[in-house]
């Protein structure tokens, strides 16, 4: 049967693939991906078991690196919140209302996407730094941003708010004014359409935009590192506990945590797979 | 005429909101993104011009800070045709034809862009370290990948590898394969189809994807610190060079070389807002206005 099965597949195939390039375009992606992405990061994922797993498991359980953890995470969720909320309000008002300077509001939601994250660390921390023109303000309410955890915080909402803002937008310009005018039609107020109607058929889209900034934050390095005053077991960050640890070649040990945040990656990667396919259902 | 007023109110388009919730709402967007976007942008470049433009300028063209700009010119010209290349070839694998495997093949593309800066340096410290797989093998021929202008690359490619291909890919999935196949039922030879018929298609989606490649390859810092080995005047990028000067308490030099970066940055913004208003319906769906 296969005998049969085989060429009546492969002439199938053959009409299909009228264009050529085939061979090439697709070998020359996996040799480029292959070098570039996956080898190095097998490297990556290998590196700690040398350790074995008992190995392992030590070096990523010491307090110091388990409280960086924590913080790079914590924080990465409180940014993600904090950035759907007012990415979600960024987003209606550039998509429903006309004022003028609207277009210039718009453009600037990319300025994390574009601003080297080491400029806006700099930035940030010139900014809050207590003598600051933020953080002179907020000292006198005896809040200290600079160089402590809320620091990772500030530098996390930041570098989030873009893909809150532009996951919603398209989504919300799409959404047709129809289920609005019947909400209305029926009776609803306003402020109900908006939270019966509106808000749950665009949270796929703010779930994504959510877990798109708390990935980014949870792996950011630049602009954090200015601002968060870097002190073990308060506000150091595991990316830069990773690079300490390179420092004293001790490349096991950073491994591991590039292990453990490479592992966070996927899962974020799996869930926003997951979120699209249920948004794409819905629709 | 008083009659007219509350007919036009009771009938006011029931899709729009209440004048005081708009007020409201755009109050908190305007305030939120004037303290968390324009403030920190503002601060920079007042910083830089804090002792005068001259001063500033002086800062640029000092030699380390002219050499990092060198470094971070050479990186990104290497990098981005490189990943513009690997871009159009995954695209055209991805749009044209079927095969098993395909989505799993465009989440592995995106992968990239989910890893931590710090981590992308790191897989190459353990790749070419000295402890790593390759290093001590090619130091054995004396060729020097990390602390070097070849380890800065790898991870600059890295970083930005996503970039074209994600760009290009739900583009040319969109215009389907109608008018190559008809090119090619002409007798048109692969090559002549690509240039005649697909690069014309693609041409502004493509220039925005290498624009917003260009301004990563140029700021990274993450990545590119973890490799370069921060020797002044040879290893160090743009963005490194502005950790050094500020780390050594010069601020006007750090911020001088920051507000360069953000210039750059400021100039990409303004040529994607371009292509996004101008050429919208000739990039990828997700950016069209």
């Amino acid at each position: 049967m296969s005998a049969f099965g085989i060429p009546i597949a492969s002439t199938a195939l053959r009409r299909r693939r009228v264009l050529p390039g085939f061979s090439l375009s697709l070998g020359f992606t996996l040799f480029y991906l292959t070098g570039i992405v996956l080898v190095p990061l097998l490297a990556l994922v290998i590196r700690p078991f040398e350790l074995g797993l008992g190995g392992f498991w030590a070096a990523i359980s010491t307090p110091r690196v388990l409280a960086s953890l924590r913080l790079s995470f914590g924080m990465a969720l409180a940014a993600a919140v904090i950035d759907s909320f007012f990415g979600f309000i960024i987003a209606w008002v550039l998509v429903r209302y006309r004022f003028p300077g609207k277009g210039l509001l718009d453009a600037l939601i990319d300025l994390p996407f574009a601003l080297p994250t080491a400029v806006a660390g700099i930035a940030l921390s010139t900014l809050y730094a207590p003598n600051g023109w933020i953080g002179s303000i907020l000292i006198q309410y005896g809040i200290r941003v600079a160089y402590t955890p809320w620091g990772v915080l500030v530098a996390m909402t930041f570098i989030g708010l873009p893909f809150t803002v532009r996951t919603l937008q398209p989504v919300m310009s799409e959404q047709g004014a129809d289920v609005e005018e019947a909400a209305a039609t029926l009776g609803a107020t306003r402020l109900q359409t908006i939270a019966r109607v509106i808000v749950p058929m665009l949270l796929p889209a703010m779930l994504t935009g959510g877990a798109m900034a708390f990935a980014r934050g949870a792996g950011e390095y630049g602009s954090v590192i200015f601002l968060a005053g870097n002190l073990p077991m308060i506000s150091e960050i595991a990316p830069l506990l990773i690079v300490t640890k390179l420092e004293q070649f001790d490349y096991a040990g950073a491994a591991a945590i590039g292990v453990v945040m490479l592992a966070a990656s996927f899962v974020m990667l799996l869930a926003l797979n997951g979120l699209q396919a249920w948004a794409a259902k819905r629709r | 005429m008083g009659g007219e007023k509350t007919m036009s109110a009771r009938f006011s388009n029931p899709t729009q909101d209440p004048i005081l919730l708009r007020l409201v709402l755009s109050a908190i967007a305007i305030g939120f993104v004037a303290l968390f976007l324009v403030l920190p942008l503002a601060v920079l470049f007042r910083e830089a011009f804090a002792d005068g433009l001259g001063k500033a300028f002086r800062a640029i063209i000092e030699p380390d800070a002219l050499a990092s700009v060198k470094v971070s010119l050479m990186a990104a010209a290497i990098a981005v045709p490189l990943n513009t290349l690997f871009g159009i070839s995954a695209a055209w694998a991805v749009a044209k034809f079927d095969f098993p495997g395909k989505t799993f093949l465009v989440t592995l593309i995106d992968l990239p862009f989910s890893v931590s800066p710090v981590v992308s340096g790191l897989i190459y410290v353990l790749v070419f370290g000295m402890q790593g797989w390759l290093g001590p093998w090619l130091a054995g021929y004396d060729i020097h990948v990390l602390f070097a202008l070849p380890g800065i690359v790898l991870a600059t490619m890295f970083v930005t590898f996503p970039f074209v291909a994600r760009e290009l890919i739900p583009l040319m999935v969109d215009q389907g394969r109608d008018e190559e196949e008809a090119a090619i039922s002409l007798g048109a030879s692969g090559f002549s189809t690509f240039c005649r018929v697909t690069l014309p298609n693609i041409k502004w989606g493509l220039l925005y994807a290498v624009l917003l490649c260009n301004a990563r390859a140029l700021g990274e810092f993450g990545a590119v610190s973890v490799v370069s080995g921060h020797i002044r005047g040879q290893t160090n990028t743009m963005p490194l060079h502005v950790e050094l000067l500020y780390n050594n308490y010069d601020y006007v030099g750090a911020f001088a070389v920051a507000g360069l970066l953000a210039m750059l940055a400021l100039v990409t913004l303004t040529l994607k807002f371009i292509l996004e208003w101008r050429y919208a319906d000739e990039l990828a769906a997700s950016h069209r206005r």
